[in-house]
């Protein structure tokens, strides 16, 4: 008797079952609102554009002219031309300045250091991390702009070199600690067996460590250059924000996302140059959608190998 | 005397920080032999044989007293640069661990490391064909030298990690149960070639096979608790063991 009673509780859902159900569906759904999210702002962003991009205003103009005009109220100009240079010029130098930097500290971390120095260090990065553009932007401006202007004997110090340091010194930290996973992810039989053969610590770290990580480093450089294209107030602030294509890195300029930022509050909203913002909207979407995605896949490629 | 062995081993006490893994180790290994080193799990034998190539110090708060003096030269003085040791004393893992670039740089790259001048291409086929063929892994590979080492079978891995240690031309190799990860017939076959090697190096080879002890090994050491139980000619280990934890151990009385 009481044998089957036993048996008869024990097929039967216990309250653990209604949790497990509860707390899947409440996750699903967490995940699915991201992604919801995400689509429903690129949807709005492509609707905003759309007017703009099959409007008047034909795209070779747009991407061939370097003037950008748009309240110019007689014959506005929508060249996003000088824009772009800005954008890369910026993203182009502080990328020079940032792989360096980020490569030699990741190096440094994962293979040279070691205990306390160690994770010191990673604490550091991730501190470096964490400072708000705004912050960054705001030492472009009050420090590196005079800095500039007394060592290079410039007029103005709001250019093409100051925003490329502040960026390269932004996008540092994050491709350091995604450089640093990349090396870590190399397993340490590799690095045990060089050593039993006899090689040094360069040694391991130039002939099998970075062979091995390279993918990996690959993408954590892509995702510092998606960053340099995404990034907003630093560039605003540090790049003297005049639209120009750059001659030297003296010269001002202007970047893509810092004229959003800049327009966008004094633009009527479905107005031309609204859609024009929007339009170089889709494009930086377009641009950092594919830098990033391909730095996942790379990274994703490391993992699976 | 010396000279005739290639590891002489004085009171080695070993320690991973406070707990002592090696308790006054004496052992001498005879140069130009196969010697095997058996016992349970944890006894110390991978302890030992770590120490001998110093891989051991890749570990943070370990400690070693005595000595160990591989060809006369005492590898735990100060005055010993790494990489001299690892160059005469090539080891062996359990876990093939090829290095995750072709099968051509992992022969070469012990040789790239030590050899100061640059061998010319033709110089290095040579090196790279006769580690193979010494290995007897030419035939298999010789049309994929430029294909991931990774991507070989555990087997031929293997071979080719006791390979790559051929061109730097060590005196000593040191095995860490080096036929594992191995199936019966990859067993068998890295065995003969240990066999075949054993006129050249000094071997020291850790098993927990005692059929390959037996077949593979002249000497054999039986160490038991972080000590030295009994060293012996290997036959006599088998048919007369002098302690009676040898023996319950050869009988498979420790699992
Ligand atoms: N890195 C380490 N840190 C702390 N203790 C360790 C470490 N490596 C080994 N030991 C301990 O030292 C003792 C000897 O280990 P060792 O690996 O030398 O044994 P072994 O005879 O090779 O065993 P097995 O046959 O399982 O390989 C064991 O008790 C082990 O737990
Ligand atoms: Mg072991």
């Amino acid at each position: 008797m009481d044998a089957v009673e036993v048996h008869r509780h024990s097929f039967q859902r216990n309250r653990d079952w209604y949790i497990d159900q509860f707390v899947q569906h409440l996750v699903f759904l967490a995940g699915i609102s991201a992604i919801v999210l995400i689509i429903g702002i690129f949807f709005f962003i492509t609707k905003e554009g759309m007017a703009f991009l099959f409007g008047d205003v034909s795209m070779s103009e747009v991407f061939g002219s370097m003037f950008w005009e748009p309240s110019d109220e007689d014959a506005p100009d929508y060249g996003i031309l000088a824009l772009i240079a800005g954008t890369a010029s910026v993203s182009g130098l502080a990328m020079i300045v940032a792989i360096p930097f980020s490569l030699g500290a990741a190096i440094f971390i994962a293979e040279f250091s070691s205990g306390t120095t160690r994770e010191w260090l990673k604490v550091l990065i991730e501190l470096l991390a964490a400072i708000p553009s705004v912050v960054w932007g705001f030492i472009g401006l009050s420090i590196l702009n005079p800095l500039i202007i007394d060592l290079f004997d410039v007029p103005v110090g709001l250019n093409v070199l100051n925003a490329g340091l502040i960026l390269g010194l932004m996008a540092a930290p994050i491709m350091t600690s995604i450089a640093e996973d990349a090396l870590k992810a190399v397993p340490d039989r590799y690095r045990e067996a060089a050593e039993a053969m006899g090689a040094t610590r360069w040694q391991i770290t130039f002939r099998v460590v970075l062979p091995a990580a390279k993918n990996g480093l690959l993408g954590a450089v892509l995702l510092g250059v998606g960053r340099g294209f995404g990034e907003t107030m630093a560039v605003l602030m540090a790049t003297g924000h005049s639209v120009n294509i750059p001659g030297s890195v003296f010269d001002s300029v202007r970047a893509l996302t810092a004229t959003i930022a800049a327009e966008l509050g004094e633009t009527a909203r479905g107005s031309e140059h609204y859609g024009a913002l929007f339009a170089i909207g889709i494009f930086l979407f377009v641009i950092t959608f594919v830098i990033n995605l391909s730095a996942d896949l790379i990274v994703r490629g490391v993992k699976e190998s | 005397m010396s000279s005739d062995f290639a590891i002489a081993a004085t009171n080695v006490n070993f320690w991973y920080g406070s707990f002592q893994a090696l308790f006054d180790v004496n052992l001498k290994i005879r140069r130009g032999k196969v010697t095997s080193m058996i016992g349970p799990s944890g006894c110390g034998k991978s302890t030992f044989l770590r120490s001998v190539n110093r891989i051991n110090e890749r570990i943070d708060n370990i400690r070693i007293q005595g000595s160990i003096h591989v060809l006369d030269k005492n590898i735990l003085d100060p005055d010993v640069e790494l990489v001299q040791v690892r160059k005469h004393i090539g080891m062996v893992f359990q876990r093939p661990n090829p290095l995750p670039i072709s099968i051509r740089e992992n022969i070469l790259f012990g040789y790239k490391i030590h050899m100061s001048t640059r061998a010319s291409k033709r110089q290095q086929d040579d090196i790279v064909e006769q580690a193979l063929q010494q290995v007897l892994l030419w035939d298999q590979v010789k049309d994929r030298l430029h294909h991931k080492a990774t991507g070989l079978s555990l087997e031929e891995q293997q071979k080719l990690c006791i390979a790559r240690l051929l061109p730097i031309k060590p005196s000593v190799l040191l095995m860490d149960e080096p036929c594992s990860a191995l199936d019966p017939k990859g067993t068998e076959a890295v065995e003969e070639l240990i066999w075949e090697l054993h006129n050249t190096f000094t071997i020291l080879i850790v098993t927990h096979n005692m059929a390959q002890a037996r077949r593979a090994s002249e000497e054999c050491i039986f160490m038991l608790m972080g000590k030295v139980m009994e060293h012996t000619p290997t036959q006599e280990m088998f048919v007369t063991p002098k302690k009676q934890e040898t023996a319950d151990y050869i009988e498979g009385k420790y699992g």
